[in-house]
């Protein structure tokens, strides 16, 4: 019997379980999943926690629940992998053996790599990236009666990098409907030079938000915070106030691949662009927020990996030359607030443009511009997750990304 | 595209002023790409250069500024010191490297 492992139980690795399941040969390989936490998280729903949208049950299921029953799922800590013996050791000196291994060990928050981030955290600075963070900042908005808040992006690359936009549009509405928007100041704090981080994108959401009154400090990179003062400092000393900060703080790969030897300066696990190999191991694949690749760390482009890596180690095992088909895709939606959202749709090469999607010129959902239909879109994304993208299901969406429907014409040149 | 005089020659540079041929690099070069960056390169300059170069021939990557202190044990406001306003891409210019990659 041989042994395909995966290490990590979150969106990248259940979707990988669910495929492997049923496209492995259950006679002559057994698939196992190894995670710490027996509780999945919705992440792309923390972004609604701390307006009371959505509270703690709309974002946890019991893991087990998403895998098939012929998948082994272990709860425990990964102390480390070994890849030359091709062994991983769990906690209390459990040793798992493995034949074939997938990474899909995700990102998290490192606040303790900025300086006086961790202790602002205990008072006026918060995140919304951590269930726990999300949940006490929905206590600290609802008693928030005027100041001034930033939300503050500390270094890229981040997890889901519309997620801090968002939380600033949905920030503002949720301040004019409480009637007090006129008694805050929002300022929105960036390294990128705009508000995002490709051009056409980056200018249609400064525009947006510039229309909802929020100010936009951009290239400003964080390297300290002083909670007591209530400032945020960048390295080349500028200064910015606040009385409440919301921010995204250094987003690194598992302390796991540190502990293993196997990442790069963030942790994160350096993998073939366009087969999903590792790098140096024939017999590791990576998915998901570990990878190092130039695209988002984002659920759809799991989803859109998931669909080559699964064909890809079927390719491996047959001793067949892998498929070098993964694009870079990511679909986004952006909630805009006021029951409104944006949609983008991008890859390594093409930037995010307007556009309809997935049907050209049809739509039902736009790209670049606020609808209320992209916003049910987002909504209804929470079923959409649960229900297919776990379970490694196909969606009505091309695996690799599209022109059809976007406005090519307002490409830029890449010299 | 652009270009850029030097002894004699033009250089080939791209709209954002990095070299397009990575072939035409060399010490004396890097000086005149400092300047068009109000900068005077200084042996603490040429630490930085060196160290991105070495990076870049090594791994095939345009280090970041986190990889400078954690592998290049270079204080990142000493960089910023240094190559004020943007200085990953600015160093890199000046290392004769393409620009770092877009952040997505």
């Amino acid at each position: 019997m041989k042994k395909l492992l995966i290490l990590g139980g979150g969106m990248a690795g259940t979707l990988m379980a669910n495929k492997l399941s049923k496209e492995l040969d259950g006679r002559t390989w057994s698939v196992t999943v190894v995670d710490q936490d027996d509780v999945h998280y919705y992440q792309p729903g923390y972004v609604f926690i701390p307006f009371g949208t959505y509270t703690e049950k709309d974002v946890v299921a019991p893991k087990q629940r998403f895998m098939p029953h012929n998948v082994d799922l272990i709860i425990s800590p990964i102390e480390s992998i070994d890849p030359g013996k091709r062994t991983v050791s769990l906690a209390h000196g459990r040793k798992l053996d493995y034949d074939l291994l997938v990474i899909a060990t995700g990102s998290e928050i490192r606040p303790g790599e900025t300086d006086g981030l961790a202790e602002a955290m205990q008072h006026n600075a918060h995140d919304f990236y951590t269930l726990e963070g999300a949940t006490r900042l929905a206590s600290v908005l609802e008693r928030f009666e005027g100041g001034k808040m930033v939300v503050s992006v500390t270094e890229m690359p981040i997890k889901c990098p519309v997620a801090p936009l968002e939380f600033a549009f949905l920030a503002d509405s949720y301040f004019r409907e409480r009637g007090i928007r006129n008694k805050v100041d929002i300022e929105y704090v960036t390294p990128l030079p705009g508000a995002f981080t490709k051009p056409v994108a980056s200018h249609m959401l400064s525009d947006l938000l510039e229309s909802r009154g929020i100010a936009l400090t951009a290239e400003f990179d964080t390297g300290e915070v002083d909670g007591d003062r209530g400032k945020v400092m960048s390295y080349d000393g500028k200064e910015v106030d606040y009385d409440l900060l919301v921010t995204v703080p250094t987003v690194m790969g598992s302390e796991l691949i540190e502990r293993s030897g196997m990442g790069d300066e963030l942790a994160f696990v350096p993998t073939d662009p366009r087969t999903l190999q590792h790098r140096e191991y024939e017999d590791i694949f990576v998915i998901g927020d570990a990878t190092d690749l130039p695209t988002s760390k984002a659920g759809s482009v799991a989803h859109f990996e998931g669909d080559i890596l699964i064909e890809n180690i079927k390719h491996h095992i047959a001793g067949e030359p892998l498929d070098p088909a993964f694009d870079g895709h990511a679909n986004c939606f952006v909630e805009s607030g006021g029951g409104k959202a944006m949609l983008i749709d991008f890859n390594y090469d093409v930037e995010p443009l307007p556009g309809t999607f997935p049907v050209p010129g049809v739509g039902p959902f736009a790209l670049l511009r606020e609808t209320r239909t992209n916003h049910w879109g987002k909504l209804g994304f929470k079923w959409i997750y649960w229900n297919i993208l776990l379970k490694g299901r196909p969606l009505p969406i091309p695996t690799r990304m599209s022109l059809a429907g976007k406005r090519t014409d307002m490409l830029q040149t890449v010299s | 595209m652009g270009q850029l005089a030097y002894n004699d020659t033009m250089i080939e540079v791209n709209d954002d002023g990095f070299l397009v041929n990575a072939d035409d690099w060399n010490e004396d070069l890097a000086g005149v790409l400092a300047q068009g960056e109000d900068i005077t390169l200084t042996d603490e300059h040429w630490k930085v250069i060196n160290f991105m170069r070495q990076e870049f021939a090594e791994n095939g990557k345009v280090p970041s500024i986190r990889r400078l202190k954690k592998a290049g044990g270079i204080p990142i406001k000493d960089i910023y010191r240094l190559f004020p306003d943007g200085p990953a891409k600015k160093a890199a210019k000046i290392a004769g490297l393409s620009k770092p990659e877009g952040c997505v």
